[in-house]
């Protein structure tokens, strides 16, 4: 199922950043990361999906419905957004802040019923982090508030869950066990997944589709194999790389280029 | 839910027992059984013939009851406004002088004392309309395409806060010297000017305000998440927002209206309430807050009728709890208070 429509979509900040993208698709149950080095306009592209930012021109259809026609209660229950993990000003527990994730489907006054808890507590079980429950939202590492932000998208629900560079400022184990999770949410519920990335190497070991971007523009996108070759990293990076297979994965090195220093 | 349930319900029940007791209180000494023996009679048996002298039961009824009560609402306007300012801008640290509503509504009120005196209802009235005056100036200067940035928000507030003292002063210069002590005794926040009218044009619109930000209390959870998290959750934050702010510039200046400029209640309260509760979430800070805020000014105000032979502005004894607490904080959080 399409989830997600992208055509002929510009967007301007207005100090001479723009971003374009000509046609973009996601499906249900896949992967689809976007790839580039920093400020080649991923978050800008995930906030246009989000509705956080309106494009200037183009068209944004998620489950084949305008983004513009959505209240912004129902995107909610129709997209997740995932942002780069924060402290917030107020100590909440990690449960609170899932039970946030219920928000859109309570009116103005309404408080979280028994039936939005126990959604709540799904999701943190859904993605293995039950125990943490009680602790401080403030005093977890930077990997549990990134699997606490994903729980609280879980528990909106979605068909489409964003996420914002979700392993930066991780250590190396936590990039990998948070883009495992995020896999395995993406093919248990058929979500469709778009995610930013700034390491080739985990595009490669978790997409479905990768879409390579530089400069605003959306450059190829396609399965990781077509996508994702030493020549395509070298222009879209910057710098010459080398590809080499190891137990029947590819994975992206720097080339070495005269001595090291 | 917090570990100490007991704990939640003293606090909750807290305003009662204060109430009474500060019926105790006051200037012209009462003693306690004969106080009771009034509230007695005026529940039981309103017409029946009394021992006590009628003056007694004027001073009960028709003095302290109305200024308890207006501590009561003044306490939860103050109180229950500074939690939800403070989660809408995520920052323990402010209340509703930030936004500039404690100073029109100052202004207006001055405005009213020195040029409509025996206009009845011309203090309130103007009070209302430069708080909300003080707070459209500060959102409409905080907005720009659609989006109200909190930064911008305080930023103006101060701005605006600014202006209207200054005009405040000016009308200070302005008024005629018998004038100026009542605008000044006023500034320095009482309820002493308070009877059973003042009370009843002020007390529905706190209790307004108070039910929408109780209703709203979890919904300020997710606006404290920040402006886009708000958003991206499903959040109409710029609604949700606005009707807050309009929610506490109510209350605010409907509190001022009547007893001036009462400061620093709208920081302590939510933050002592937080510490007790061990937790920041609204759904108990809100109500909490509320029934705090109004011990809190009770008590300040039983100080202010007993500490010395003469009434002293309850506004200077919440500031001299609230601006060393505010210090404490500051000291506390450092250089991380304001981010």
């Amino acid at each position: 199922m399409e989830v997600v429509r992208i055509s002929g979509l510009d967007f301007s900040y207005g100090d001479g950043f723009s971003i374009h993208a000509d046609s973009l698709r996601v499906y249900a149950g896949e992967v689809l990361t976007l790839l580039g080095p920093n400020g080649s306009g991923k978050t800008t592209l995930l906030k246009c999906i989000n509705s956080l930012l309106k494009p200037n021109s183009g068209e944004v259809l998620i489950c084949g419905k305008e983004i513009g026609s959505y209240s912004r209660g129902d995107l909610a229950k129709a997209v997740g957004y995932v942002p780069q993990s924060h402290a917030p000003s107020f100590p909440f527990t990690v449960f609170d802040i899932v039970l946030m994730g219920r928000v859109s489907y309570l009116s103005i006054f309404q408080q979280p019923s028994e039936a939005d808890r126990r959604k709540a507590e799904e999701a943190l079980t859904t993605v293995g982090i039950y125990a943490m429950r009680d602790r401080i939202y403030t005093n977890i590492s930077g990997g549990e508030r990134q699997l606490v932000l994903i729980a609280r998208a879980i528990a909106q629900e979605p068909r489409l869950l964003l996420l914002d560079e979700p392993t930066a400022h991780l250590d190396f184990r936590n990039q990998i066990e948070t883009l495992r999770t995020i896999k395995r949410l993406s093919r248990e519920r058929k979500v469709a997944v778009v995610m930013s990335l700034h390491d080739p190497n985990h595009a490669l070991l978790f997409s479905d589709r990768i879409a390579l971007m530089r400069g605003g523009k959306l450059l190829r996108e396609g399965p990781p194999d077509e996508v994702v070759d030493s020549k395509s990293i070298e222009e879209v990076y910057g710098i010459p790389v080398d590809m080499v297979e190891h137990s029947g994965m590819r994975y992206i090195l720097p080339a070495k280029k005269g001595e090291w220093l | 839910m917090p570990k100490n349930k007991l704990l939640v319900l003293a606090l909750l029940l807290l305003p009662m027992p204060v109430l009474l007791f500060s019926l105790f209180v006051g200037i012209y000494s009462i003693d306690p059984i004969t106080v009771l023996s009034i509230l007695a009679k005026r529940l039981y048996d309103p017409s029946g013939a009394s021992p006590w002298p009628d003056v007694y039961e004027t001073i009960i009824i028709n003095i302290r009851m109305p200024r308890i009560l207006l501590a009561l609402v003044g306490g939860i306007a103050l109180s229950v406004s500074g939690a939800s300012l403070q989660g809408i801008f995520r920052n323990p640290l402010v209340d509703t002088y930030i936004l500039g509503v404690s100073a029109g509504a100052g202004l207006g009120a001055a405005l009213g004392i020195a040029y409509f005196p025996g206009v009845p209802g011309s203090v309130q009235a103007l009070s209302f309309a430069m708080g909300f005056a003080a707070f459209f100036t500060t959102y409409t200067v905080a907005k720009s395409k659609g989006e109200t940035p909190v930064i911008s928000l305080v930023l103006a507030g101060v701005i605006v806060t600014a202006l209207f003292s200054a005009l405040l002063s000016i009308i200070k210069f302005f008024t005629e010297a018998e004038k100026l002590a009542g605008v000044v005794y006023w500034m320095m926040g009482s309820l002493a000017v308070t009877g059973w009218g003042p009370l009843s044009q002020v007390a529905p619109l706190i209790m307004v305000g108070f039910a929408v930000a109780f209703l709203m209390r979890w919904r300020i959870n997710v606006l404290s998440m920040g402006d886009e998290e708000a958003k991206a959750l499903g959040v109409n934050v710029g609604r949700d927002r606005l009707i807050l702010l309009l929610a506490s510039t109510l209350m605010v200046s409907a509190f001022v209206s009547v007893a001036g400029i009462i400061g620093w209640i709208g920081l302590v309260v939510p933050h002592t309430v937080r510490m007790l509760l061990g937790t920041p979430d609204n759904r108990l800070v809100v109500p909490l807050s509320a029934s705090v805020g109004a011990v809190f000014l009770m008590v300040a105000d039983d100080l202010a009728r007993s500490v010395a032979s003469f009434e002293l502005p309850v506004g200077v004894i919440t500031t001299l709890v609230g601006a060393p607490f505010f210090l404490y904080l500051l000291k506390l959080r450092g250089g991380s208070a304001w981010k």
